[in-house]
């Protein structure tokens, strides 16, 4: 149905741009005198067709977002007491039941009357906003082209006022970013913070214990006692360092080959390769992990007589570390390129080799770059979903061997959100206080990160 | 380049030609050095390399067997009493096979043997006789030659992913059905043919019946969303970024926030999708608008970071003779500097769109993980994408469903290919340098 409004509203607009161009050029006597006008006469007609628009689609957008929680209000309201006054998530139930009975679906319980009228009230208030939306919609609409097609006339400066409304857009958009991340910040903060009202915060920040299974009602003895997220965070760090362990060498070898060594036709040839593996969606890895990696190494520990858990740390973070090898050479490649030539000519001018001059000479000139990067590269690894849900364990052990399964902040939020989920338990905003903690973690490297980058950028330019 | 002059003058004085000497001592080693960390650097780039050969040619050589269907031909009585020109839709066909089983096989009589007779072919291979049937009417009361589907089971059998020869404990087939197999491919009734279901069915909990119609169909509804949202967005932010914004706090802030936003885990914007559009705005749960939504924010720090990059790529010679002849900022840089601009731009977006097509784990926490058959038909209805379609299809049990995860994921590089190569070659084609 929006679609269709939608529709209807590029039509309108399109006529008001006929609109506003005929006008104006009818006022100031035909196209041949169109260049006394002040402004060039096809914005006098987006001025028109602006007005027609744009106060109607921002009416619809809000329409649109609010109609939802204003219908459930209005129908909450005519509901008895004896409902309103469960408490919420028992009323998001009702509602859902109400909604399934408006759309003649199936419904979980037996629907007693005051339901059923709920559901016929609900149906009427949807008919109801159907209709009103076209209404004010295109009232608006219509209002709106008839101001604009009142205002313009052959000295109004159509083009200011169409660049201001254009330049109001530009702003908006820019701003957007700001907003996500206030949304972000709010949004996992609101749901950490009923977390906490719930599990203390020293509790979930100290404890050595995670079993959020066992805690399906918030009111069961010692449930709060299994939200310690020490060995989930401890599994994170785990994966996160066997994976730098394998893409920081190779990362860094193969940056420092690639930009000091290689022949231009193999860096050619090969960056790009290297850049495909960037590429690969997450989840691609996460199966190869599963299916190919943590199978091999359970066999390779078998034959030397290791017991390797089938979901190891050693298998999800290896195939990790593959993942982020891309990350770290593009980036370290990046900035030993822009190591100046000055200095690789004098190091290499007293005598010293090739070897000799970008270990002592380009990777300390570089290295805060380099750490730039590898910090970069440590908050995906962190951050990194899939490979660890598909590869990694459930089960928080709180174990430094990498052969163990272990369990990771991602994996822990992906098992507590996806599936059935009660809201306002403990079990579902955990997930969202570990979204807290990984928000802000990721969040203290890549500012540490940016900021070196940007240091040692400057210090070059 | 490096070596001492062998002839150096003998009136060097005695420390210098001891110098020398140490050095020429050392220099063998030095050499040695200087090998060994060049080899170890192109031994890290062919290590990586390796393993992107690796992981495609394991996936290739799971994946592969699943554009094939194993098919069994069998001869079937289309029998009047069971299907007539009043119930050609729901005529129960699959009753038509079983009876041609038997027919097959006429020593079985059990029960229990039957029913692991009739477990030989899918539970779908109905479909197929009623597709011969409506075809052609006039068989109905004749004998006709089908082709149908075989178990997962089975067809697992005849690729050759299950090996014949394990004790019977360890199949999911027993010797009695390896028995049947191995006669029905004695007479020729056995054969592999194109799998047209799986680029036309939904998801299925029957490894055979299942497609990736449903999650490409959700994919491109839900790249759909955020190409219509981010590509306007991210080019208005970009240009006013960098064309318009005066230097001050606010335009800093706006700077970092994004360049912050394309380091936060794509996870985190799950949970404000989750947060923010399902339970504050009450948008439809698991649908592509949602989805759609979560991956623009997501995206957009890419697309704007790209643009702005083309953007300070034109130089500001055209800005100055736009300006010079009478436009305004805003048509110089509309008339002028977005168009030049504008394939860099696409770049950056068709990259943005292609990670965003690879993304699972926002997608998980905004319901796309659903078990959905149907094909969705719009921006509302219950979805999933093709990454989120392997993730469950790589959770399930069944051996079959290895090879369709397989074949999905080569199917989802297939997209990524064509987009990168499009980006590749726009850029090759439009970009003008400078």
């Amino acid at each position: 149905m929006p679609g269709m409004i939608l529709l209807a509203l590029l039509v309108l607009s399109s006529a008001a741009y006929v609109l506003g161009h005929r006008r104006v050029l009818r006022m100031v006597g035909g196209p041949a005198r169109a260049r006394t006008l002040a402004s060039r006469p096809r914005y006098y007609g987006t001025y028109v067709a602006l007005w027609c628009a744009v106060p109607a689609l921002v009416l619809l957008v809000l329409w649109l977002f609010l109609e939802p929680v204003v219908l459930d209000q209005l129908v909450l309201r005519h509901l008895p007491d004896a409902y309103r006054n469960l408490p919420s998530e028992r009323v998001s139930l009702l509602m859902n039941d109400i909604k399934n009975l408006a759309k003649g679906g199936i419904v979980s319980a037996q629907a007693d009357p005051a339901v059923q009228e709920a559901a016929e009230h609900y149906r009427r208030l949807q008919a109801l906003a159907k209709t009103a939306l076209w209404g004010v919609v295109l009232s608006l609409s219509a209002l709106g082209l008839h101001i604009g097609y009142r205002k313009i006339h052959v000295s109004f400066r159509a083009r200011n006022q169409v660049e201001k409304v254009i330049q109001v857009f530009l702003v908006a958009a820019s701003t957007i970013a700001v907003f996500t991340t206030i949304g972000i910040v709010f949004s996992v903060l609101f749901e950490a913070l009923r977390f906490f009202r719930l599990v203390p915060w020293w509790e979930f920040l100290f404890g050595l214990k995670w079993s959020p299974q066992m805690a399906i009602r918030a009111d069961q003895v010692g449930a709060s006692g299994a939200f310690g997220m020490i060995p989930v965070f401890t599994g994170t760090l785990l994966i996160a360092a066997i994976a730098m362990s394998v893409a920081v060498p190779l990362g860094l070898l193969s940056a420092i080959y690639l930009s000091e060594y290689a022949p231009k036709g193999f860096r050619t040839a090969v960056k790009p390769i290297l850049e495909i593996l960037a590429g690969i969606p997450t989840v691609v890895y996460g199966f190869f992990a599963a299916l190919t990696v943590g199978p091999m190494l359970r066999r390779l520990g078998e034959s030397l007589g290791l017991s390797v858990a089938s979901e190891s740390a050693l298998a999800a973070g290896l195939v990790m570390g593959i993942m982020i090898v891309p990350f770290v050479s593009s980036l370290s490649d990046d900035i030993i390129t822009a190591v100046p030539n000055d200095l690789r000519d004098g190091s290499l001018a007293l005598g010293a080799t090739r070897s000799e001059t970008v270990k002592r000479v380009v990777l300390p000139a570089a290295l805060p770059g380099i750490v730039g990067g590898i910090l970069l590269g440590v908050s995906r690894a962190i951050g990194e979903t899939m490979i660890v849900v598909m590869a990694a364990g459930l089960a928080a052990n709180l174990t430094l061997n990498p052969l163990a399964a272990v369990t990771t902040v991602t994996v822990q939020i992906v098992t507590l959100l996806v599936g059935d989920q009660e809201f306002d338990s403990p079990k579902t905003l955990a997930a969202f206080a570990l979204g807290l903690v990984l928000f802000v973690v990721t969040l203290i490297l890549n500012i540490i990160a940016l900021v070196v980058v940007r240091k040692y950028r400057e210090q070059y330019e | 380049m490096n070596k001492p002059n062998p002839s150096a003058s003998p009136a060097v004085r005695p420390s210098l030609s001891r110098t020398v000497t140490i050095v020429q001592a050392s220099l063998e080693k030095r050499y040695r050095a200087e090998k060994r960390f060049r080899l170890l650097g192109l031994s890290a780039v062919v290590c990586a390399l390796a393993f992107l050969a690796v992981m495609f040619a394991d996936i290739i050589a799971k994946g592969h067997t699943a554009f094939q269907q194993t098919c069994l031909l069998l001869d079937l009585f289309v029998d009047p009493d069971v299907v007539h020109v009043g119930n050609l839709d729901q005529a129960d066909y699959q009753a038509l096979v079983k009876r041609s089983l038997e027919k097959h096989f006429p020593e079985v009589t059990g029960r229990q043997e039957k029913r692991e007779l009739y477990g030989l072919v899918s539970s779908g291979a109905g479909v197929a006789v009623r597709h011969k049937v409506l075809e052609d009417t006039s068989v109905i009361g004749k004998t006709i030659a089908v082709w149908v589907p075989a178990n997962d089971d089975v067809d697992m059998v005849i690729k050759g992913h299950v090996d014949r020869n394990l004790p019977e404990s360890e199949r999911r087939l027993g010797d009695r059905a390896l028995g049947w197999i191995e006669t029905l491919e004695s007479q020729g009734r056995i054969a592999k043919k194109w799998n047209k279901t799986f680029f036309t069915a939904g998801d299925s909990r029957e490894p055979e019946l299942a497609g990736i119609l449903g999650a490409t169909v959700g994919s491109f509804y839900t790249l759909l969303v955020t190409l219509a949202l981010s590509f306007p967005i991210g080019v208005a932010a970009a240009l006013y970024l960098e064309e318009f914004a005066p230097k001050n706090r606010w335009t800093d802030l706006i700077e970092v926030n994004i360049n912050n936003l394309a380091a936060v885990p794509s996870i985190v914007f799950g949970l404000l999708g989750l947060a923010v559009f399902l339970s504050f705005f009450g948008l439809p749960r698991s649908s592509p608008l949602v989805g759609g939504l979560v991956l623009t924010l997501m995206t957009l720090p890419t697309i704007i970071i790209a643009g702005r990059a083309s953007l300070q790529a034109v130089p500001p010679s055209i800005r100055d003779a736009a300006l010079s002849v009478g436009a305004s900022r805003m048509q110089a840089v509309f008339h002028h500097v977005l168009p030049l601009a504008l394939p860099g731009m696409l770049t950056g977006t068709i990259i943005g769109m292609a990670r965003a097509l690879g993304e699972t784990a926002p997608l998980l926490m905004v319901g796309m993980v659903a078990f959905i058959v149907d094909i969705p038909r719009g921006l509302t209805d219950p979805a999933t994408v093709l990454p989120v379609q392997i993730y469950l299809w790589a959770d399930s049990a069944e051996r079959a469903f290895v090879e369709k995860t397989s074949a999905a994921i080569l199917v989802l590089l297939a997209f990524l290919i064509v987009m990168n190569a499009a980006a590749v070659y726009l850029r090759n084609r439009f970009e003008r340098r400078w």
